[in-house]
């Protein structure tokens, strides 16, 4: 075994710990194109069945409600509730400062959920209240921009 | 009919790093077969989950002309003794050899874990920093105690309830009695989940040898068969995030029915249950769906004891993915156990048990697999 590949085997390098590592980057594909086109806008778009009448996430061209192809994009009012969540105090890589940090699910006005980091609001059981308002905003994330909610504005939280 | 008439788990489970995930898989089939009273050279048909199936019978020297590969995570196993269940009984296969071996601690010779950032997790959960099962089972938790009143101390007393049983179980890794405070004061992992609440990550494996009702009362082997009794899968979605109700598993719901209604019985005919937890709120999802006890009641049902050994509904009696083991896909550890109690060969024996049901999950709620397995008396056999 050569010296290179015997260090390519052992234990991650020590610099791994001190590089900054980027968040991860979400990899549009085609059927998810426009709902990351939307989000590099600053919009929240979600698709919503012509059919059926219900909204859906995540992006896929057919409607998983009624199976009907006859589905549209929308752009969602961004508005929503915090469903559910859990705070994290492993660091995911490009978390690393953030420990501890909430991943959420919300409930978007709309009908329906997505995970999602909570900002603008302390990542505490104390602060995160279920069902309290939130509001999109987005994270700019290598060349795309990823939604992330906040607080309502005037909102009591 | 059909039944498991071999059962063995790699010799040392725990901390191995000097052996390979494929030659647990291999340990465990070989022990599994003699187990049986049957010679690698009667299996015909193979099924694995974690590496190939091809192999791992390459490995044994066997040419399989049945092939199972399903991987559905921790749950495969089961719904791998499902599947050869059917394939026995439609001719398609006499002796099925069923395996799991994983490196989930030491990671020798384990496959890469790598998130693809074109999948749909990749895409619509990562970017929020997941980093392994804590980051993501355990999101329904907050919305269950809202709904339906769930306490901290109650979901803490699911691995006090274990370690009672584990406490008789010479190799579960943690055998020390614990209290509801010793939980609570234990190192948050990802609120409201502190780490006696998460299950262990091990190394080790098992195996399982499945055959006709007929062909096992022929076996030589001393140990009694257990019947099939009935079966069932289901799948919900890929994503933890997609749940369509938080404080259910549309999986485990949908699996256990069409295991209960196969094997003709319902959940008070169940004399010993095994349901896997990954996580302390496993076994209280698990205990609602699957119709054991009513919605909102599994909490106070394990603080008082009745999951308990001297309980009503023994469960998790080795311990548990909380205190036995868990090297990833714990699946085939459930089996082992439920095999275990019906044969009478338990660490912690329950006595009398006719009636046995495993109930395995997949992923982040994103599978299930249920076994209602039984004794000759209960199989009518």
């Amino acid at each position: 075994m050569s010296a290179a590949s015997e260090a390519a085997t052992s234990a991650p390098p020590a610099t791994s710990a001190t590089r900054v590592v980027p968040k991860p980057v979400p990899k549009p594909t085609p059927d998810t194109a426009p709902y990351w086109e939307g989000t590099a806008r600053g919009e929240l778009r979600i698709q919503r069945c012509n059919s059926c009448e219900r909204a859906y996430f995540y992006p896929r061209p057919y409607c998983p409600h009624c199976s009907s192809d006859d589905v549209s994009w929308t752009t969602a009012t961004g508005r929503g509730r915090l469903h559910t969540y859990l705070i994290s105090h492993r660091p995911a890589p490009g978390f690393g400062d953030q420990v501890p940090y909430a991943i959420a699910v919300v409930e978007l006005e709309e009908g329906p959920r997505m995970m999602a980091n909570i900002v603008g609001v302390e990542n505490t059981p104390e602060a995160l209240m279920l069902d309290m308002p939130l509001e999109v905003t987005f994270e700019e994330r290598g060349d795309q921009s990823v939604p992330v909610f906040r607080p309502a504005a005037g909102s009591a939280s | 009919m059909t039944a498991i008439v071999g059962a063995a788990e790699t010799e040392r489970i725990g901390i191995v790093p000097d052996i390979s995930a494929l030659e647990m898989h291999a340990e465990s089939a070989r022990l599994a077969v003699a187990d049986a009273g049957l010679k690698m050279s009667d299996v015909d048909g193979v099924a694995a989950a974690g590496l190939s199936p091809i192999a791992m019978a390459h490995y044994l020297g066997i040419a399989p002309t049945y092939v199972d590969a399903t991987a559905v995570g921790g749950c495969s196993f089961l719904v791998h003794v499902r599947h050869a269940a059917a394939a026995i009984t439609a001719g398609l296969a006499e002796v099925v050899l069923i395996t799991h071996g994983e490196s989930g601690r030491s990671r020798t010779g384990a496959p890469p874990r790598a998130p693809d950032p074109a999948s749909p997790q990749g895409q619509f959960e990562a970017p929020y920093g997941t980093l392994g099962p804590p980051t993501m089972f355990p999101m329904g938790v907050l919305r269950y105690m809202k709904e339906l009143g769930l306490t901290h101390e109650q979901l803490a007393s699911v691995p006090v309830a274990q370690r009672r049983w584990s406490a008789n179980v010479p190799r579960a890794m943690f055998r020390d009695l614990i209290t509801v405070d010793d939980v609570l004061a234990s190192r948050m992992i990802a609120y409201p989940m502190h780490l006696l609440e998460c299950c262990l990550v091990t190394d080790g494996g098992g195996a399982l040898v499945v055959t006709s009702a007929e062909r096992a009362k022929a076996l030589p082997g001393p140990k009694p068969p257990v019947y099939v009794l009935g079966t069932g899968e289901a799948a919900e979605t890929p994503m933890v995030s997609m749940m369509e109700d938080f404080t259910t598993s549309k999986a485990f719901r949908l699996s256990s029915a069409r295991a209960f209604a196969e094997a003709g019985i319902g959940p008070a005919d169940v004399d010993h249950l095994m349901i896997y937890d990954a996580f302390a709120h496993l076994p209280i999802y698990g205990l609602e769906d699957l119709g054991f006890v009513g919605r909102g009641e599994a909490g106070a049902f394990i603080a008082e004891g009745n999951t308990s050994p001297g309980g009503r509904l023994p469960m998790n009696t080795n311990g548990g993915g909380l205190s036995y083991t868990h090297t990833g896909m714990y699946g085939m550890f459930l089996v082992q156990e439920a095999v275990r109690q019906l044969r009478g060969e338990a660490a912690a024996q329950v006595p009398d048990v006719n009636v046995s049901l495993a109930q395995g999950v997949g992923g982040m709620f994103m599978a299930a697999g249920t076994l209602v397995l039984g004794s000759a008396a209960a199989a009518g056999a």
